[in-house]
């Protein structure tokens, strides 16, 4: 496959980043970052190489193109005493010109075109999770796990109250001391955080409930719109814990800059432990209305999904 | 040539009207209406300017400081539809009305009253526009793309739709007449091969409005059906589709994208040979290179849509198609840059702006290669990334050449010359202060900050204020352009020779400075060594 070589660098690079990171990560932007942030699948790497290589590329390019144009201003200056050239084309030097950028364009195109599809392959996935954005927050339904069906497991997911609080217009409260912990989370965190398994294979079905919104969590490596009418598919496969912070990608509304996405990746044995606590959560109520009908209980697990959760979460 | 027949019948208006009503408002005189064309867009752009500037004012810093976010939202949306079809656009019509006449020895424009119409259609479709922010729903807030659903929220989408219909049969019109003009009324002897680079780029650029407009009018009117008369082309619910919108609205959109920066190609091409005193290498690769490029911009629309979920095949054939367009781009770079190659260079105005413009626009240009490779999109689609990219290609790109071309023909325009030691003030300002306000939104893109957010994480609070300040400060450099302008026009006590540049070839600088209000009422006789461009066939 056309992925294999960039593939093989990536294990290299995703075992540099392991090592640098760690155990589990907070993944989220910081102050003066430059580059696009390495990401924690096993997808991720494809972009931030593609990045690094075509940024170089470019660099490459742009020095000689602007290095040939500044020596050509100092040289042919009139007040040097240059005298213009009548000449004005030079069929070889065209030639030349267009067929390089046009090999350099045919590895980026293969490059890209690994990564790509590797991206759009979505069989084999060990869980499923529906996404679906809302004005202005976003709801997550757990579709299955380990091609069992997961039952009732859904909730919404909002802006944390403190973040809420301070961005008010004149809240006159400081952004900078929203804090977990020592990192400032400020619009990054969430009441109620996406919680799935590392080393699984997760895909997303994404889709909108009234506008289009984008689901964005950088360090996944990739965002994909949530559009009413249409379920987008999507994977990832997170290599470490962590909590992982993105926004919404498209303007919503009023409220767009104000719907953050957070990812919690645990174990596998934690995560299990967690799916356990929400089904036995949501069994209860659904237990006392065991007479109604499916259809009564489905609604009614869905109007308590809309009510946000008290429970505490990790 | 018989040049007493058309002598005779031009004895009846020799001069401008006196009356100063019949003069501006009923003028078919194609710099007159040109003049018209360049004021209502450099209002424009102070306008458009001053939302940019409420824009950075509240990114300044985290936390929301000075409006609402739905206020925000109509900064954004108001900004780009201002400066767009506001200020860019017309500003390079109005650069087309008064220089294609001139340069190719026409008399006046194909269809006089029909340039008056199209000009005058402006104010009252911006009036229409811009009188949506005081009215008790707000202005659109939803994106100058005007994406459904969300955009059909809107309470003042009505407006919108009737100002975009008439500022695209505006453009329509506009663009009839600048291909007649090029068609018909060519001096004889300016063969098509032998016209000047920025007619060239015209030509082709008038062919794609005449292609896009109808699509965004036919779009636009879609949205206008779904919201008040119960049509569902964007309505799941109906059983329609909101990503329909997103594949007309980008068959307009990237033409679109072109029409903003051929002209602006056309313009560079004419003043680096000038500059260089040496004739622009590879004249027939030039134009082939724009033909190619508005070729590319009909089938690469989608490139604006990889995070929607395409299919894979979709997805490779976009980025391949976009990817090509980096060729002819990269063509006409290397050309500028061997036409300045074995010249004798002086660096008036016009030609910093046009050198800082190849490097500028190639950088935006860098940023359109990295945004066309799909994996890396999916990272960069809707950050900072692609408000850097875009900002790069349009301000430093089209906005920096219409600059140049204004000072480039200024003289010409007013038989002034404007002071070269403010303009050259005015340069190093804005080319400063427009790196600070634009570089660092990459490193913002890249580090993950979504665009037409109005406040956001302080860990991208640094280069937000650092790149609040350069706009700030470029915002500001604008008021020296407009005083150089004001000096160049009505005060300066030094006049402009006819061919006001040393270097300068071409019909345009044959005619006295200013330009008398009729021009080649006979005429000119061609002589091809005295084409910008020398003699193709040598």
């Amino acid at each position: 496959m056309t992925s294999g070589g960039i593939r093989r660098s990536f294990a290299a690079w995703a075992g540099l980043a392991f090592a640098l990171f760690g155990g589990a990560v907070q993944a989220a932007p910081h102050p003066w970052q430059l580059n696009m942030e390495r990401g924690a699948s096993t997808w991720s790497q494809v972009p931030y190489h593609l990045n690094n290589i075509s940024l170089g590329v470019c660099v490459v390019i742009g020095v000689l193109v602007f290095g040939a144009m500044f020596i050509a201003m100092f040289r042919f200056r009139k007040s040097r005493g240059a005298v213009a050239e009548t000449w004005s084309h030079n069929t070889k030097l065209e030639i030349v010109w267009t067929t390089i950028p046009v090999l350099i364009l045919i590895v980026l195109a293969y490059l890209a075109t690994g990564g790509l599809t590797s991206w759009a392959d979505t069989t084999g996935s060990q869980m499923t999770v529906k996404v679906t954005g809302y004005q202005w927050k976003w709801r997550y339904d757990y579709i299955s796990y380990h091609g069992k069906p997961i039952e009732k497991v859904g909730f919404m997911s909002k802006l944390d109250k403190l973040s809420n609080e301070t961005r008010q217009l004149d809240s006159g409260m400081n952004p900078y001391a929203v804090k977990v912990g020592n990192q400032n989370t400020y619009l990054l965190n969430v009441d109620k955080p996406l919680v799935v398994p590392i080393n699984t294979k997760i895909r997303f079905l994404i889709t909108g409930g009234d506008v289009i919104h984008s689901w964005w969590v950088p360090a996944l490596g990739w965002k994909l719109d949530a559009i009413p009418g249409i379920i987008n598919a999507a994977w990832t496969n997170i290599k470490t814990p962590g909590t992982y912070r993105g926004q919404c990608a498209e303007l919503c509304g009023q409220d767009h800059g104000f719907m953050p996405i957070v990812v919690v990746a645990k174990s596998k044995a934690d995560f299990a432990k967690w799916l356990a606590e929400q089904e036995a959560k949501s069994a209860r109520p659904a237990a006392a209305t065991a007479a109604a009908t499916p259809a009564a209980a489905a609604a009614k697990t869905l109007q308590l999904a809309a009510v946000p959760s008290k429970a505490k979460q990790g | 040539m018989s040049h007493a027949a058309t002598h005779d019948q031009h004895d009846d208006h020799h001069g401008a009207p006196k009356n100063f009503f019949q003069r501006w408002c009923m003028s078919t005189n194609h710099k007159d209406i040109g003049t018209l064309y360049l004021i209502f867009a450099l209002t424009m752009f102070f306008i458009g300017g001053s939302f940019a500037m409420v824009i950075r004012a509240e990114l300044f810093k985290p936390g929301l400081q000075l409006v609402q976010p739905y206020f925000f939202n109509e900064m954004t949306t108001m900004h780009a539809l201002v400066m767009i079809f506001g200020a860019i656009m017309p500003a390079f019509v109005g650069l087309g009305n008064w220089m294609i006449p001139l340069m190719v020895g026409a008399p006046d424009m194909a269809l006089p009253r029909m340039n008056n119409l199209s000009f005058w259609i402006l104010p009252f479709a911006f009036t229409l526009l811009l009188s949506t922010l005081f009215m008790p729903g707000g202005g659109p807030a939803g994106g100058w793309t005007m994406y459904p659903p969300l955009s059909l929220q809107s309470d003042s989408l009505a407006y919108v739709v009737f100002a975009i219909h008439l500022m695209g049969i505006s453009s329509i019109m506009g663009a009839i007449n600048i291909i007649a003009t090029i068609l018909n009324m060519r001096a004889p002897g300016m063969d098509l091969l032998k016209m000047p680079v920025f007619v060239w780029s015209w030509l082709i650029t008038a062919f794609l409005l005449i292609a896009v407009m109808p699509v965004l009018a036919g779009a636009v009117t879609m949205l206008l059906t779904d919201k008040y008369f119960g049509t569902n082309f964007f309505n799941p619910g109906g059983g329609g589709d909101p990503v329909l919108y997103q594949h007309i609205f980008w068959f307009f959109g990237h033409p679109e994208v072109y029409i903003m920066i051929l002209p602006a190609f056309g313009i560079i091409s004419e003043v680096i040979p000038t500059f260089a005193r040496k004739p622009i290498f590879g004249y027939k690769a030039m134009v082939f290179a724009i033909a190619s490029i508005a070729f590319l911009s009909f089938i690469v629309w989608a490139h604006h849509m990889f995070a929607v979920g395409l299919p894979l095949g979709a997805d490779i054939f976009f980025m391949y198609a976009t990817m090509l367009i980096a060729v002819p781009t990269g063509v006409k770079v290397f050309n500028w840059v061997a036409t300045m190659w074995g010249g004798s260079m002086t660096f008036e105005t016009p030609m910093l702006f046009a050198v800082a413009f190849v490097i500028l626009f190639t950088i935006g240009g860098f940023s359109g290669l990295m945004l066309a490779l799909v994996p890396a999109d999916f990272q960069y689609q809707d950050t900072y990334f692609v408000v850097a990219h875009f900002h790069y290609v349009l301000v430093t790109g089209a906005l920096f050449a219409i600059i140049s071309a204004t000072y480039y023909w200024l003289p010409k325009w007013s038989g002034r010359m404007y002071s070269e030691f403010w303009g050259k003030v005015h340069f190093w300002n804005s080319v400063v202060w427009v790196n600070v306000l634009f570089f660092p939104q990459h490193f913002l893109g890249l580090a993950g900050m979504p665009r037409r957010i109005p406040d956001y994480n302080v860990a991208f609070a640094n280069f937000n204020m650092i790149s609040s300040i350069g706009g700030f400060l470029f915002g500001a450099s604008q008021l020296i352009f407009l005083g150089v302008l004001i000096h160049g026009v009505f005060f300066s006590k030094k006049k402009a020779t006819d061919r006001v540049w040393e270097g300068a070839k071409g019909l345009e600088w044959t005619v006295p400075s200013p330009a008398p209000h009729h021009t080649f009422e006979v005429p000119p006789v061609i002589h091809d060594e005295e084409l910008a461009h020398g003699n193709v066939n040598a």
